[in-house]
């Protein structure tokens, strides 16, 4: 973790309803939840803190009402906070003014929704030439640039098309192309997935891992699905009631969930692709072969392994050897009874 | 014997105790020397009217802004209003002319009536298809060969020009409401009363202000039709899709480009439903502002009116709404045209790009010059044109001859067995004890605040002496509301229930309300000549729409699943309707009562050409003495007694809705 944070936030609250203004100046604000029961204030966020580092994918996971959405709305600024900082590359977004923010929204972040938000008049090309032309570059620039990021997405051909004419999927890959046009460094994507189908669904999100691989944003990913989360996180973080209850890596969130709430979700997930060898093996152990990286997900040497029939050595990242793993760890991680 | 609450027992003593006091009360409250509590007497009658009419005079005369004067502002919109409409008119209908009167010489002709078909046939084609096109050219073909051509284009002409600037005007103040809460709090109040106050009502001071003539007339125009586009835009505003807002922020829209470039365009599909009523009002009130110097067809139909000239004032009529109609298609496909998104077309060249409007240009610079030979090609013919009127004047007096007596007894039948029953009725409530019923019924749906608002407003009307006037009003609006729901309430659920049925009265209720409130007269008149009676059929029909309208979507709304589990209970058809339908549709059809209350009263000032006393006649006769003070109290007459209507039977369709739980008690 030694990349610098890109956007931080501390202590962010979001409240609905009356907030008695002497508990909003008091210096420590951290009502509990039944202290704003008693006011009938509701609590969207409470209490959130977090560090996105430059370059990562961080999820921030939960079930509907839990606060998830309101979080992304916040960090990107749509809606102010009750209470609480935040801070995008050192700079504290709240003091901002409304010129500042603008320019802040039009070259430093991109946004995916839900639903899509495409402008219904408009063709691919211009909704993707849209948050240019809003900057006031010159049309055949920004159709310049627009034509290369709907190429990047997998939508050349389509320019002329009207979004009411293509399916959820070009829909939303004109969302993304939208979003990528400006080149942000922040790319928040709100649920960008759900209302697709299953299989649009999965084909997305290869694309999506696909696109990150080259272009290394730094993202902000919503979603209540949390095997969407763990396929595509760096880090996760879990969301119930306004809480943020974990952030953690995946891996690190089926070794050790913070509690019966983050468990019963880590229950069903496919754990060989969750965990690393180097999570599973026999540290310090002596084992044979050619070593096998730490890093390495159990379901990438799993047949190997088995088909040894003897443990086989691990190494890290300078390739020192740091312990074996042998048929029986592998199987006990298949099997769900291991680690 | 069916048993009767003790509340409803309190009502029915009430009003047994309101018609003994209409019957007898006279006698009474004269014996016991309180003939005050009958007749409004004429020494506490408030001079409002005259205030109005000073400060008006006041306005016009003295008023200064400090640069400029009142009437040196007026002046000044009336010349920036003036121009454009000059132009159209002398685009359409007069062509550009130096000199005035006799000397007059046409320097350039208007367009002819060839390429204004021309044109009309390209924008139905544009907007939809070739149908659309012959539709929309056949109803011009009509107008010029039935000798409208150059009536209809000066009505054209005016509605030209007032629909991009009630447009324009409505679309601003709509974004402005959108924008600023508090503003939409100033404006919702007004634009309420402009839709309760009779047009007439303000046609007086326009009037005053801009001097009889067209712009008057285009100023009413816009005035009236303005305040739908400003709701429909304030609500497409707000109900633009959330994410579109936040995707207009997050990619850093100014205000500015927020409004233009993301919330309007979304909004398209809504603003231009806007567009189509503007437009239908706006040809509507073009007609009735003819009778403030636009000219064209409205005017035809008014000086036949008047001249009892029955085939001229058909012909006309029927103009009217083959002009309506035709205007009405059109902007409904573009409204449709604009939520499907058409590929701009393809081509190297505009010319390419653009076949019709060059193939619309030819014709119209071709027909220029074939013009000056051919005068045919040029001006639609007269000899050429066919005329009607003969055949309408021939059967109406066909009609009277031999089924006089027919028509003269269903009137007297009417009028004895009920017009005039009712009338007595209210005219005898001592006006003390109707004040005190109002504010009684406003305080049971609505509380104090209602009981108040009725008190106040029922007050005012006693107070500047409209009494009597206002009691006629009542009885008229009301006999015909009665009337139109008896009638219109059974049709809209036959639509309902019955498939083909619907078809067919939807077509009819469609039909009904293209046409502008001026033509429910013509025929009325022809058959049963002046008075109450025709004045009520003129009413029941341009009314009857919403009473059908609200009945049929009320009945079809309800759930699905409810008729289910009527049926599973074994209900017939019958107890379907009477049991599970009809009470469920009932705040619709009290909502369809609403509106048909507000129609009728809106057309009373149409009716008042037939002679009536009411209050409409009162606004009438202010419009033809310029008397602006007299208008607008009978206006504001007029209006509370709409807002006292209308404030009634919405809190008594919120309270059915609560009763069946469609709506909690403090939402």
């Amino acid at each position: 973790m030694t990349h610098p944070a890109k956007l931080v936030c501390r202590n962010l609250w979001k409240l609905y309803g009356a907030i008695p203004s002497q508990m909003l100046d008091s210096q420590q604000f951290s009502p509990t939840d039944d202290e704003l029961k008693k006011l009938g204030v509701i609590g969207a966020v409470k209490h959130a803190d977090l560090e996105i580092e430059a370059g990562e994918i961080f999820v921030i996971m939960g079930l509907s009402g839990s606060g998830k959405s309101t979080l992304v709305r916040l960090l990107s600024g749509l809606i102010e906070p009750t209470m609480g900082e935040i801070s995008i590359d050192g700079q504290d977004m709240l003091k901002m003014s409304e010129r500042e923010l603008i320019e802040l929204r039009r070259h430093k972040m991109g946004m995916v929704f839900q639903h899509f938000a495409l402008l219904p008049h408009l063709t691919v090309l211009q909704n993707v030439a849209f948050p240019l032309s809003i900057q006031g570059q010159r049309k055949s620039a920004a159709e310049a640039r627009a034509l290369e990021v709907i190429e990047l997405v997998g939508l050349k051909g389509r320019e002329g098309y009207f979004p009411r004419e293509l399916s959820g999927g070009q829909q939303q890959r004109v969302g993304i192309a939208r979003s990528l046009a400006v080149e942000p460094e922040i790319w928040f994507l709100d649920e960008p997935f759900s209302a697709l189908d299953p299989l649009i669904r999965r084909e997305m999100q290869d694309e999506f891992l696909r696109l990150q691989g080259m272009l290394k944003k730094t993202i902000v990913f919503i979603t209540h699905d949390f095997d969407e989360a763990i396929r595509l996180a760096d880090r996760i973080a879990i969301m119930k009631d306004g809480h943020i209850i974990q952030i953690a890596t995946p891996e690190e969130l089926v070794l050790n969930p913070a509690d019966d709430y983050v468990q019963e979700f880590t229950r069903h997930v496919p754990r060989d692709k969750v965990l690393s060898v180097g999570a599973v093996m026999e540290a310090g152990a002596d084992g044979g072969g050619e070593g096998i990286p730490a890093s390495t997900k159990i379901y990438e040497v799993a047949s190997q392994v088995v088909a040894a029939g003897k443990p086989l050595k691990v190494i890290d990242e300078n390739g020192q050897a740091v312990g074996a793993i042998d048929a029986q760890r592998v199987i006990d991680v298949l099997v769900g009874n291991g680690a | 014997m069916a048993r009767v609450s003790p509340k409803s027992m309190i009502w029915l003593g009430l009003f047994a105790l309101t018609w003994l006091l209409a019957t007898f009360g006279q006698g009474w409250l004269e014996a016991a020397g309180m003939g005050w509590a009958m007749q409004y007497p004429d020494a506490w009658v408030i001079p409002l009217k005259d205030s109005i009419s000073a400060a008006m005079i006041w306005l016009v005369e003295e008023a200064s802004f400090g640069l400029f004067t009142f009437t040196e502002f007026t002046r000044g919109i009336s010349w920036m209003i003036e121009q454009p409409y000059n132009l159209a008119r002398a685009l359409l209908a007069e062509g550009f002319v130096e000199g005035h009167g006799r000397r007059a010489v046409q320097l350039v002709p208007p367009f002819s009536w060839i390429a204004v078909m021309a044109g009309v046939v390209a924008l139905g084609h544009y907007a939809r298809d070739w149908l659309l096109a012959a539709i929309v050219g056949a109803a011009f073909l009509y107008l010029a060969v039935f000798g409208q051509w150059e009536s209809a284009m000066v009505t054209l002409a005016s509605v030209v020009i007032a629909v991009p600037i009630g447009v324009a005007g409505g679309l601003l103040l709509g974004i402005t409401a959108y924008r600023h809460p508090s503003f939409e709090r100033i404006l919702k109040p007004i634009l309420d009363l402009m839709q309760t106050i009779p047009i007439f009502a303000y046609l007086v001071p326009i009037l005053f202000m801009f001097g009889f003539g067209p712009v008057s007339a285009l100023v009413a125009t816009v005035i009236y039709a303005m305040p739908p586009m400003v709701r429909i835009t304030t609500m497409a505003l707000h109900a633009v899709d959330p994410e579109i807002k936040d995707f207009g922020v997050m990619s850093g829209c100014t205000r500015r480009q927020m409004t233009w470039r993301v919330l309007v365009p979304s909004a398209r599909a809504s603003l231009v439903v806007g567009v189509n009523q503007v437009i239908m009002l706006s040809l509507n009130m073009v007609i009735i502002a003819s009778m403030i110097g636009a000219g064209g067809l409205g005017f035809d139909v008014l000086s036949a009116l008047r001249r009892l000239n029955i085939g001229g004032g058909f012909e006309a009529g029927i103009a009217i709404v083959i002009l309506a109609v035709a205007i009405d298609r059109l902007s409904q496909a573009f409204a449709q045209r604009a939520t499907t998104f058409t590929p701009p077309p393809k081509g190297d060249t505009w010319i390419k790009r653009h076949p019709r409007s060059v193939i619309v240009l030819a014709i119209l610079l071709v027909s220029y010059g074939v013009g000056l030979i051919l005068p045919a090609v040029q001006t639609y013919p007269d000899a050429a044109t066919l005329t009607t009127g003969k055949f309408w004047d021939n059967g109406v007096k066909y009609l009277n001859i031999n089924f006089y007596d027919q028509f003269e007894a269903v009137k007297l039948f009417f009028l004895q067995g009920f017009l005039l029953p009712v009338k007595r009725f209210f005219l005898g409530i001592p006006w003390v004890w109707a004040i005190a019923m109002v504010t009684a019924i406003g305080w049971t749906f609505g509380g104090w605040k209602l009981a108040l608002m009725n008190l106040l407003m029922a007050g005012f009307i006693a107070a500047t002496g409209m009494w009597e006037k206002a009691m006629i009003t009542v009885y008229l609006c009301g006999t015909s509301v009665v009337i139109a729901s008896v009638i219109g309430i059974p049709l809209g659920v036959l639509a309902a229930v019955n498939e083909r049925a619907g078809r067919i009265i939807g077509v009819l209720i469609d039909t009904l309300q293209t046409l502008p409130s001026f033509v429910y007269l013509i025929p009325v008149v022809m058959l049963f000549r002046i008075g109450d009676f025709t004045a009520m059929v003129a009413i029941v029909l341009y009314a009857v729409v919403p009473a059908v309208r609200y009945a049929a979507h009320g009945v079809r709304s309800v759930s699905p699943e409810l008729i289910e589990a009527g049926v599973v209970s074994g209900c017939t058809k019958r107890q379907l309707l009477s049991r599970i339908r009809l009470p469920l549709a009932l705040p619709e059809i009290l909502l369809g009562l609403n509106q048909t209350i507000m129609l009728a009263l809106s057309m009373l000032v149409i009716t008042a050409l037939v002679g009536t006393r009411d209050l409409g006649q009162e606004v009438y006769i202010a419009l033809t003495k310029a008397d602006t003070g007299r208008g607008l109290v009978a206006g504001f007459a007029i209006a509370f007694i709409a807002i006292i209507a209308d404030r009634i039977i919405t809190a008594s369709a919120r309270s059915a809705r609560v009763r069946y739980g469609l709506e909690s008690a403090n939402g």
